[in-house]
């Protein structure tokens, strides 16, 4: 470890975001805790309206007008420097936006809309690097086609000049990938980066995005619902439900022994190439409930196939085992007591 | 045999799109959205059609369905041991055969009138193809959405009411009401979560087990497409570059791009990597593909003759196995 460094450099405790829908109060996310460590890569895992955007939003302050954070903290440990509670601040606060997009950036899922159609790509990879550091445009824009180039564009300096609707959908990516990381951010936070891409670009993406994290030792908080991905590039694991994190581990931890009825199940409902086909695959019955359901117990019992009585009656506590694996669920709390 | 009998047969299926004449061209454009495609399906099998954005799948599928016609090819149709031209048929025998190829969508969102009930939903096709009086045709529907696990009393909601995964199977249970012998389904799960995707994929096979039907099975996902089918075509800018049976394919593929796109899907199990096979570049458009053969310009085992000529598909001897790579054009497995 780095002398006193901390060895996280972004701890969220407890994070709880709701948002105000016509009168109705909708949790998105509910007392989340977890903690990304230095250099590492944490994958945030769930299905959609489990809370996974929301909390990587939160975390830079990105929420829409009617969500605010209602309670929690979200520790931000810079390399050099005092830690700094980013919830604290407001989100539109002058301290935010120093962090934003230098010190923690973010790619979004659709590179299709993200990017503006009447700027030049140089200019919005410019725009973000001048924001943050004195430098000419001519020195800006050197330093913009050297990432180009290592991000595998072609002819970069020709690129530079052109129009998003000139890229196709992999090298929008490139370019968004390009913005968040061309001040060297110290956490990138990317929401579904490939999702909307094939499969083959969807590949060099992620050895993009693997080759970019050992070259800066970048931290990664990538968020997806794709198990396959997670197995591929992550050193820990989160996996969430209806706004809570109810299983947090190591890769190993996670796929080798997982705890919760819910990530076993996650696991096990995908098909995997090369499986016996005779088959059937796993389900998880019913579906995910309305994100405003008000609940008594566990979110999962009503699905899940291991619930007992007690489940629906009171909200599980965190258990935890060896190497900071814990587990949101009342079937271990009972093994620990006896 | 009565298993291995051919239930559609598709010979060099073309569908050319004309680009519309801009004022500088100087000449006009055409799309091969499908180019010269030909594959058979059998009797109670599913047929897997995989490939990227772009390959010409869910074209293939509409012309199978003739929701849109193909430019140029046959399409055979086995209805009672013969074998019908359906490009080919008069007005009613046309009318007819709508009823025995249905088509699931990818989007349960979109594929629904929102001011519809799902009664009325259902009760139109049934309407128009005479399933019967009005009981009749209630029966049938409850029955259908029996079948998809669903309660008969569903029918009186509107889709509204429905989540994706409830929506889907009612899709797939209006394909059903027809009693049709194929279902092509168009990326059925790819707008659905895991956890339903998995009860749908179920479902499906647990119908075509019960009723025999054969399936059309569209989607970018191979593992999914692995999974659900007995033999998959891997389709790359509008033509067949590999079939194969689904363990065959994975086990000993043999198109580069067969390969790249095994080797791109991220395995979900701890400690196995993938392996270290990038694809360079994007899909070329349709438009103006590559010379050669198409996908010449992203291989790694590219030669000369690639750039020129364009392979053939080439069955390996005594299987069903088929490659177009010129990679092969020696190898005395091939016939």
């Amino acid at each position: 470890m780095e002398n006193t460094l901390n060895e996280n450099v972004l701890e969220v405790k407890d994070l709880q975001t709701r948002f105000r829908v016509q009168k109705r109060v909708v949790n998105a996310v509910s007392g989340v805790t977890f903690e990304l460590k230095r250099g590492k890569v944490l994958g945030i895992v769930g299905e959609s309206g489990c809370g996974k955007s929301v909390t990587a939003h939160s975390v830079l302050q990105l929420l829409p007008k009617v969500g605010h954070i209602e309670n929690g903290s979200v520790m931000y440990y810079p390399k050099d420097g005092e830690p700094i509670d980013l919830s604290k601040y407001g989100p539109k606060s002058k301290e935010i936006r120093k962090i934003r997009g230098k010190d923690i950036s973010m790619i979004f899922q659709d590179p299709m809309t993200t990017l503006n159609p009447v700027y030049t790509i140089g200019d919005q990879i410019v725009e973000n690097l001048r924001k943050h550091e004195k430098l000419t445009k001519t020195e800006a824009k050197v330093r913009v086609i050297e990432l180009l180039k290592k991000l595998g564009i072609p002819n970069p300096e020709i690129r530079f000049n052109e129009y998003p609707h000139q890229f196709s959908g992999g090298m929008k990516q490139r370019v968004m990938i390009a913005i968040a990381m061309i001040c060297n951010p110290e956490i990138l936070i990317a929401d579904e980066p490939t999702t909307a891409l094939d499969v083959t670009i969807q590949a060099q993406i992620l050895g993009l995005m693997r080759s970019l994290q050992e070259e800066h030792g970048t931290s990664i908080i990538l968020i997806t619902h794709n198990m396959g991905i997670v197995a591929q590039m992550c050193d820990d694991v989160a996996v969430m439900y209806m706004g809570r994190v109810v299983e947090f581990g190591t890769l190993k931890q996670i796929f080798t022994e997982p705890k919760h009825p819910y990530t076993t199940a996650l696991l096990r409902s995908v098909p995997v190439l090369g499986m016996d086909s005779d088959e059937d695959l796993e389900t998880i019955e019913g579906s995910t409930p309305d994100a405003s359901t008000v609940f008594k117990g566990c979110e999962f019992a009503e699905r899940c196939k291991e619930a007992r009585p007690e489940c629906f009656k009171r909200f599980p506590k965190d258990t935890f085992f060896e190497d900071g694996h814990r587990v949101r669920c009342i079937l271990y709390e009972e093994n620990e007591n006896g | 045999m009565a298993e291995t009998e051919k239930l559609l047969v598709a010979e060099h299926i073309v569908k050319r799109y004309d680009m519309k004449k801009k004022l500088f061209d100087k000449e006009q454009k055409t799309l091969k959205a499908v180019d010269d495609v030909s594959f058979y399906i059998n009797k109670g099998e599913t047929f897997g059609v995989v490939g990227e954005s772009g390959c010409g799948k869910t074209t293939l599928g509409k012309c199978v369905v003739r929701l849109h016609e193909p430019t140029s090819g046959k399409l055979y149709y086995n209805v009672d041991g013969e074998m019908k031209d359906l490009l080919n048929l008069d007005k009613k025998e046309s009318f007819e055969m709508r009823k025995k190829i249905q088509i699931v969508f990818q989007d349960p969102y979109s594929s629904f009138n929102p001011v519809h009930t799902i009664y009325e939903a259902f009760d139109e096709p049934l309407r128009i193809h005479h399933m019967g009086n009005k009981e009749e045709r209630m029966e049938i529907i409850a029955d259908s959405l029996r079948k998809v696990n669903l309660q008969p009393e569903y029918m009186k909601r509107y889709p509204h009411e429905f989540s994706g995964g409830q929506r889907q199977r009612i899709c797939i249970a209006k394909a059903l009401a027809l009693k049709p012998d194929l279902i092509v389904c168009d990326e059925p799960v790819s707008a659905l979560d895991v956890s339903i995707q998995a009860q749908i994929l179920n479902l499906m096979r647990k119908l075509q087990r019960e009723l025999g039907v054969s399936y059309l099975f569209i989607a970018h996902d191979l593992s999914v497409v692995q999974y659900m089918s007995n033999r998959i075509a891997v389709m790359y800018l509008g033509k067949i570059v590999e079939t194969a049976d689904a363990k065959e394919l994975h086990n000993m593929c043999l198109h580069p791009y067969t390969q790249a796109l095994l080797s791109a899907v991220p395995i979900p199990k701890y400690g196995e990597k993938m392996a270290q096979m990038v694809l360079p570049g994007d899909v070329p458009s349709p438009i103006n593909p590559p010379s050669g053969c198409h996908f010449h310009p992203r291989c790694e085992h590219c030669m000369e003759i690639c750039k020129c000529e364009e392979p053939a598909l080439r069955t390996i001897k005594g299987t069903t196995h088929q490659v177009a790579c010129h990679l092969f054009d020696d190898d005395e497995r091939f016939e």
